[in-house]
């Protein structure tokens, strides 16, 4: 069939801010999904509201909403832009949602909006529990028994059908209160009492549980002929019970036999057609019980999901691309397999590697709440590793963690040594049974300590074939060290500092232990030695890793892109160009502080060399990625982003040079060993980096350039930490010395709070000193991004942040251009970025944060690095920053790249953060200087009210127009916020405030009503955001008692999703904001609209 | 873990180093890749890689032991079987023994730890050669002489090396909720793989399997319903005798062939065949059915095919019209065949799969069908 012709333009939604469960997969998706639409001359509406994706970018749609995904704004879009169809299956459950939202609001009805690739039927038979049961029920495939039950002789009824441990879940209570599983009848009968009590409408779910099962997925594709094809199937590590975004998962599927293997790929079949998805791919997850082999349907994503973007990079299959081409009309045959050319893209990739998945957790940025996995995800990204086996696919997963570990390192706590055996079994059982991030740690742990295969299992029930691969690692371990230390003597372990430089092993054991996996780095530690030893001999032996290609069909036929990965064997099959060439190394597992701004940035890299006539080189580990994509670059390496890994590509491939500056952290500190090892680094020079990162050298250059840094010492004790704390004056800004991106930042304002944080929250020694910083209080800080030729500076963006100074700007919004300093600040901040950035040499991109205080600018940090705002200056000024910087580091000047120097931009555009608060029960969303946000939206509108509201409706925070609006401030705070409550009041806001506010409104002649706090009795201000009263929350607090007792304020606000905000400077913004939006209705508009001049 | 060193070597020389798996010894065959991801007990027992040596493209391989279903014959008839990684614990309910243990039960030479990628590649590039697997001697210009004076696949009569002594009827259970035995069907056993005489069993057939060399009045003496000619190993050309059997069938009743039964079929009816440079081994071939214009992803396990006519679909023979039904859509080979004017059709993949998707399982239908119709 050929493409539709009867549709001109079709609208895609994006998936909007990276949060937990959505990551740049969707921009991956939505990228590809896009370029196929345009290749096949559709015109493409887009609207998202991220701007630090590629799919935002100008280029990608031909018109681009960066606009907030409401059914609401997305509606004033199709009716500006009246697309004849729109295609809700690549933007995640976001674009799902607004999707179905806008069909059942009769949105496309009445503009004529034809869903194409999953009609509302199908989607809703997918995403409706009981309606995804009667379709399992209908082909007969089974489900895990479940039932509502209302009273508890129902549930007694219902128990007789269904076997235990049955999981009970009452209905409508937040955060799973209530549920417990039960595993006897007598269990049963008492959590059914409490659980019907606990939910609001008396009803409990009541279901099979499935806990401890094999969990698989297929990835699965249809399209209108009713080909259905699978792409590839997933075996989970982790077992049923752990979210397949938190667990460990394998491609393909390594324990089943074809028999059990075709009977799930006839149900996946059957599935697809009976929920009737007509084109595109689907994920369809089971269970399967390991006992008797007992496959149970669990569910089903009528849309490309994060599996997806796991099985296209895992296979090399392009499941966005061909699901959007199938949405048009083309069926499976028609298409060709971009890979292997001469073959369609109707068949079912065979893989000859094993594909690993491990997720990438951020707990020590939430210690307070609970590192259990669970059902629900917590994992903010993830890293994918391909190998020949299984132990060498992990063991490069591991160290593509980033993680600081390069193996199995045991995680005995430091006093363990004391336990006795039972103690130290016990901690084993709990951390094998309850899972945690940990666990395949704790594993081998549990190996080593004798523990058998079939113990593990019993605790885990995790596949014995996973457990007997990681116990051959281990087992080799026990070996190399008894090789290592064979005539030398055991001997006890040495601090790195002493490590010998000596290193030899058996040449077979070492060519055994690299394929098992082992990174030199571990291996070195292992033999305590230092990982360059390990490095020498292994070339020496001659013993390096081979390339071999991912190219859906088990080499079968030729493959055409280069998409490579390293394993130890016999051929090479990297064939590398002898054409001029460039590496870009990629940023890695997305994390809080490193995500999808880094490669959007490592991606604009590889447009612009491109354009310059480059071979262009990926090198990175994170499948969610664009840059990830095999047609992205000219070849990429999916491979770990460590010195050795990457040596090993540099010396294959001979490039003109690394760019490090576009990853973020994770390239930049190679920087210096790379060089070190005779690699060139292309743009600012490893010696201008560490000028700006190492603190002393940096301080030396501010001197010599007089500017301002804020007073700042290091303390080597806790005496001398107390004496610069008192020389520089509270309040002080403190941090390890050792940790980077805010880790254990804290600012306190007194003696006993540097006390609390040297006692308690970071042990303070001369190995790890404590930096210590003036704090400027109430200062704003500013962000700006540049770019410098060596010679001439070209400012990107002058962004001023909305909350002050001390929270992570990583975690504040900021507006471009500012809104409240004056020209003669910024004039001043441009002057000084334009000698730092010389100073430093920078050739590339520079970032800067400034403060400003009683019109005094302070320098507060220098990345001379892609910073994670350079894609939203980009998209606010319309000038791709990371593309110019890429020419320059290649060598054209500033003014040969005509880039418009002075760009006066005519609208506002804010960024604002979004939060993982809701997901890590029991954390305070209370910002400091230790960033927590996991993404951010963009709000782009001709003024600074509009943008900022439009940021807030994107960040999922839409604020209200009438209601109530509760205050409780501190102290300083009380006298700043007259205004703004007299403002809200005008608007025709009912006000209601703690006891102390109150008063100071109530003198200023605002009316308001009092309210009761927490700890004064009932009902309080939770209880009336609990019941709805509220729509608005604005609370300040001070110390930490006072953030302690509004902890559940801040809290009920967000589970019940009224807009809160924790800074005066956020509140006045919201105010205006408020204003903005009274004034009259947002409007929309594309971003290539804002570009004209 | 064995850790006894073994040899593979081409016909042309290369050799790949690696470890013993299962017996030892040596063993000759031409050497093949095989795509699927599972299913390796299933290949090791189908007949039709009689001759031939059996690489897994996939690396891990033994995960999930050997069960006493899965297989489909009572033997494994290749000559050896290579794989990159043997998995020494097999993890499944359903398993009973190891993958080294049938090997070494069943005498089955095979090699671990080589770059089977490379080995692909190689075949892949040069086309499927004579190899040699040993355990006992490694010097490069004996093994080479070895495999050089062993006979290859060519012109040589395997069949009559997997067919069975004497006729037998398929007794195996059919899965409950089958329809009840409405025909009769024989099958002529060029190295059947049981899950053909499964499929016709469950799809409402008793099933009575004959030798190859079984003459065609004897087979028309027993009044079957219809007449299935099975997979098998080696060249067609080389098995004369039953193209004669089944010249003495077409017309009479209906006719369904199955992989080297296609081609047998399509030797009858007067085309040609060929041998592939590597042929097709695996379980993701997509396949068009010409006249739905639909897909299905196939099993195919064959190294030579039927030459596809001059021009068109079309081809005149002593049957009258044959038409070509299916192809296959990597390198447009042809699939499927069927008599316009008599009731026989085949195809060249494996619609009882096993190892390998179901897609093509209508296709015993579509025999039930014609058996109906000639009723």
């Amino acid at each position: 069939m050929p493409r539709r012709t009867d549709l001109q333009k079709i609208l895609i939604i994006g998936s909007g801010p990276i949060v937990i469960g959505q990551a740049c997969e969707f921009d991956y998706s939505g990228t590809q999904a896009c370029k196929a639409l345009r290749e096949e001359g559709y015109e493409v509406v887009l609207v998202n509201s991220n701007p630090a994706t590629i799919m935002t970018d100008p280029e990608v749609a031909d018109r681009t909403y960066i606009e907030p995904i409401t059914t609401e704004m997305v509606a004033k879009v199709i009716a500006k832009e009246r697309p004849q169809a729109l295609l809700p299956t690549l933007g995640g459950q976001t674009g799902l949602n607004t999707a179905v939202n806008l069909a059942e609001k009769g949105v496309l009805k009445e503009f004529g909006v034809e869903l194409i690739g999953a009609k509302l039927d199908a989607i809703k038979k997918a995403e409706d529990r009981s309606l995804f049961k009667s379709a399992m029920k209908h082909i007969g495939i089974l489900v895990p028994e479940s039932a509502y039950v209302r009273s508890y002789d129902e549930a007694m009824e219902v128990i007789e059908k269904i076997s235990f441990p049955a999981i009970i879940r009452p209905s409508f209570t937040l955060g799973g209160t209530g549920g417990n599983a039960a595993y006897n009848i007598e269990e049963y009968r008492e959590y059914i009492k409490v659980a019907l009590e606990t939910s609001p409408v008396h009803e409990v779910l009541v279901e099979r549980s499935v806990l401890g099962w094999k969990e698989y997925e297929l990835e699965v594709m249809r399209d209108l002929k009713d080909n259905v094809v699978i792409i590839c199937s997933i075996e989970n590590f982790d077992p049923m019970g752990v979210h397949t975004g938190d667990s460990i998962t394998v491609a393909p599927a390594q324990t089943l036999t074809d028999v059990e293997y075709q009977a799930m790929r006839d149900a996946a079949i059957k599935i697809i057609r009976e929920i009737g998805v007509e084109t595109g791919g689907s994920n369809i997850q089971f269970a399967v019980n390991p006992e008797n082999g007992e496959m149970l349907a669990i569910e089903m994503n009528p849309r490309v999901s994060r599996s997806s973007a796991l099985a296209s990079k895992a296979t090399g299959f392009p499941i966005a691309k061909i699901a959007a081409k199938l949405a048009v009309g083309y069926a499976l045959d028609e298409i060709p397999n971009d890979i292997t050319r001469y073959t369609p893209a109707c068949f079912e990739p065979t893989i000859d590697y094993c594909v690993v998945k491990v997720p990438r957790f951020n707990f020590e940025k939430f210690p307070d709440t609970d590192q259990t996995l669970t059902i629900h995800m917590k994992s903010v990204g993830e890293v994918m590793a391909m190998g020949r086996t299984f132990k060498e696919a992990i063991g490069k997963a591991i160290r593509s963690l980033e993680s600081g570990r390069y193996g199995f390192e045991a995680l005995w706590p430091s006093d363990s040594d004391k336990w006795t055996t039972e103690q130290k079994y016990d901690f084993l059982r709990v951390k094998l049974m309850i899972p945690n991030p940990d666990r395949l740690w704790y594993i081998a742990d549990a190996m080593r300590f004798g523990m058998s295969l079939d113990e593990i299992y019993k605790w885990t029930h995790i596949d014995r074939w996973f457990l007997y691969n990681i116990k051959q690692v281990l087992d080799m371990e026990a070996e190399i060290r008894q090789e290592c230390f064979a005539g030398r003597g055991e001997r006890p372990f040495v601090p790195p500092s002493q490590a010998e430089s000596e290193f030899n092993m058996d040449r077979e054991m070492l060519t055994v232990a690299k394929q098992y996996g082992y990174s030199d780095k571990y291996l070195a530690s292992l033999c305590n030695t230092e990982e360059k030893a390990v490095r020498v001999h292994r070339q020496k032996e001659a013993i390096r890793p081979v390339f071999k290609h991912v190219d859906t069909c088990a080499a079968e036929f030729k493959a055409f892109t280069p998409y490579l990965y390293s394993t130890y064997e016999g051929a090479c099959e990297a064939e590398p160009t002898s054409k001029k060439k460039v590496i870009i190394l990629g940023s890695g597992p997305n994390r809080i502080g490193q995500g999808i701004e880094f490669d959007y940035c490592c991606v604009h890299g590889v447009f612009a060399l491109r354009e310059l006539g480059y071979e262009t080189i990926m090198v990175n580990c994170n499948p969610e990625t664009v840059s990830t994509d095999y047609d992205t670059s000219d070849r990429l390496y999916f491979e770990p982003l460590t010195l050795e890994d990457v040596l090993e590509i540099v010396d294959t491939e001979k490039p003109e040079g690394v760019i490090v500056q576009f990853g973020g952290q994770t390239p930049l500190k190679l920087a210096i060993p790379l060089e070190k090892e005779g690699v060139r680094i292309l743009g600012t020079s490893p010696e201008g980096i560490d000028i700006a990162e190492d603190r002393e050298r940096f301080a030396a250059l501010m001197n010599r350039l007089q500017l301002r840094q804020p007073d700042n010492g290091c303390a080597r004790s806790a005496t001398e930490a107390k004496v610069i704390a008192c020389k520089i004056g509270y309040p002080v800004l403190l941090r390890p010395s050792y940790v980077l991106g805010g880790r254990a930042m804290r600012i306190v304002y007194d003696e006993a709070g540097l006390e609390e944080y040297i006692t308690h929250a970071v042990r303070v020694s001369p190995e790890h000193p404590v930096l210590i910083d003036q704090f400027l209080e109430d200062a704003i800080e500013i962000d700006v991004d540049a770019v410098c030729d060596g010679k001439e500076v070209f400012i990107g963006g002058v962004m001023e942040h909305i909350e002050e100074a001390g929270i992570h700007s990583g975690d504040s919004a900021c507006s471009l251009p500012p809104y409240s300093v004056g020209k003669d600040v910024i004039d001043e901040l441009k002057k000084q970025t334009q000698i730092i950035s010389l100073a430093l040499n920078v050739v590339g991109l520079i970032n800067i944060q400034y403060a400003i205080k009683d019109k005094i600018v302070y320098v507060l940090e220098v990345n001379p690095r892609a910073s994670r705002t350079v894609p939203f200056v980009s998209k606010a000024i319309g000038i791709p920053l990371a593309k110019i910087a890429t020419k320059v580091i290649m060598g054209k000047s500033l003014s040969e790249l005509n880039v418009a120097m002075k760009r006066e931009v005519q609208h506002t555009a804010v960024k604002e953060a979004v939060f993982p608060f809701i997901k890590f029960k029991g954390v305070d969303t209370i910002l400091g200087p230790e960033m927590k946000s996991t993404g951010e939206v963009m709000g782009i509108d001709k003024d600074f009210g509009r943008a900022y509201a439009k940021s807030q409706m994107a960040a999922d925070c839409s604020l209200p127009l009438t209601g109530a609006v509760f205050l409780s401030v501190r102290d300083k705070d009380k006298k700043p916020i007259v205004p703004i409550a007299k403002k809200l009041s005008h608007m025709g806001f009912k006000l209601v405030a703690t006891h102390g506010t109150a008063r100071m409104l109530s003198e200023n002649n605002v009316p308001v009503t009092p309210v009761l706090k927490v700890i004064e009795g009932r009902p309080n201000i939770v209880d009336h955001i609990k019941s709805n009263e509220i729509q608005l929350v604005i609370n300040t607090t001070g110390g930490k008692a006072a953030q302690e007792a509004s902890y559940s304020i801040r809290r009920a606000a967000l589970v019940h999703r009224v807009p809160y905000f924790t800074t005066l400077a956020g509140a006045m913004a919201a105010t205006k904001a408020i204003e903005a939006l009274k004034s009259g209705n947002l409007d929309v508009k594309p971003i290539q609209e804002y570009y004209r001049i | 873990m064995n850790k006894k060193r073994a040899i593979l070597v081409l016909a042309d020389g290369t050799s790949f180093p690696g470890y013993s798996l299962g017996s030892e010894g040596e063993a000759i065959g031409e050497v093949v890749f095989n795509t699927s991801m599972m299913g390796y007990q299933e290949i090791l027992t189908d007949p039709s890689y009689k001759g031939q040596m059996v690489a897994m493209t996939y690396p891990l391989i033994g995960n999930y032991g050997i069960n006493e279903k899965d297989s489909e014959s009572h033997n494994p008839f290749l000559e050896g079987f290579i794989v990159k990684e043997y998995s020494p614990i097999p993890s499944n309910w359903r398993s009973q023994i190891s993958l080294d243990e049938f090997l070494k039960n069943r005498g089955i030479v095979g090699i671990h730890g080589i770059d089977t990628r490379e080995l692909t590649r190689k075949l892949r590039d040069c086309g499927a050669q004579q190899g040699i697997i040993s355990t006992v001697d490694f010097d490069l210009s004996s093994l080479i002489k070895k495999i050089k004076s062993a006979p290859g696949l060519d012109g040589i009569d395997l069949v009559k090396t997997v067919t069975c002594d004497g006729l037998y009827e398929w007794k195996e259970p059919a899965p409950s909720g089958c329809i009840p035995k409405r025909y009769k069907v024989v099958v002529y056993d060029c190295g059947v793989k049981h899950n053909i005489l499964r499929k016709l069993n469950s799809a409402g057939c008793s099933v009575t399997v004959v030798p190859a060399h079984t003459r065609s009045q004897t087979v028309l003496s027993m009044e079957p319903d219809g007449v299935v000619l099975s997979n098998g190993p080696g060249d067609p050309a080389s098995v004369p005798y039953m193209l004669e059997n089944i010249r003495g069938l077409l017309g009479k009743k209906p006719v369904f062939g199955i992989c080297l039964g296609h081609q047998l079929l399509a030797l009858t009816l007067g085309l040609r065949t060929y041998k592939l440079k590597f042929g097709h081994h695996g379980g993701n071939q997509p396949v068009m059915d010409l006249s739905t214009r639909k897909v299905e992803i196939t099993a195919q396990n064959h190294s030579f095919a039927v030459t596809a006519p001059q021009e068109g679909t079309m081809q005149k023979s002593p049957f009258g019209s044959v038409e070509i039904t299916h192809v296959n859509l990597n390198d447009k080979s042809v699939e499927g065949l069927k008599c316009l004017s008599i009731p026989a059709f085949s195809v060249q993949y494996h619609p009882e799969a096993s190892p390998g998707p179901h897609d093509a399982g209508y296709l015993f239908e579509r025999f039930i069908e014609m058996m109906k119709r000639q009723n």
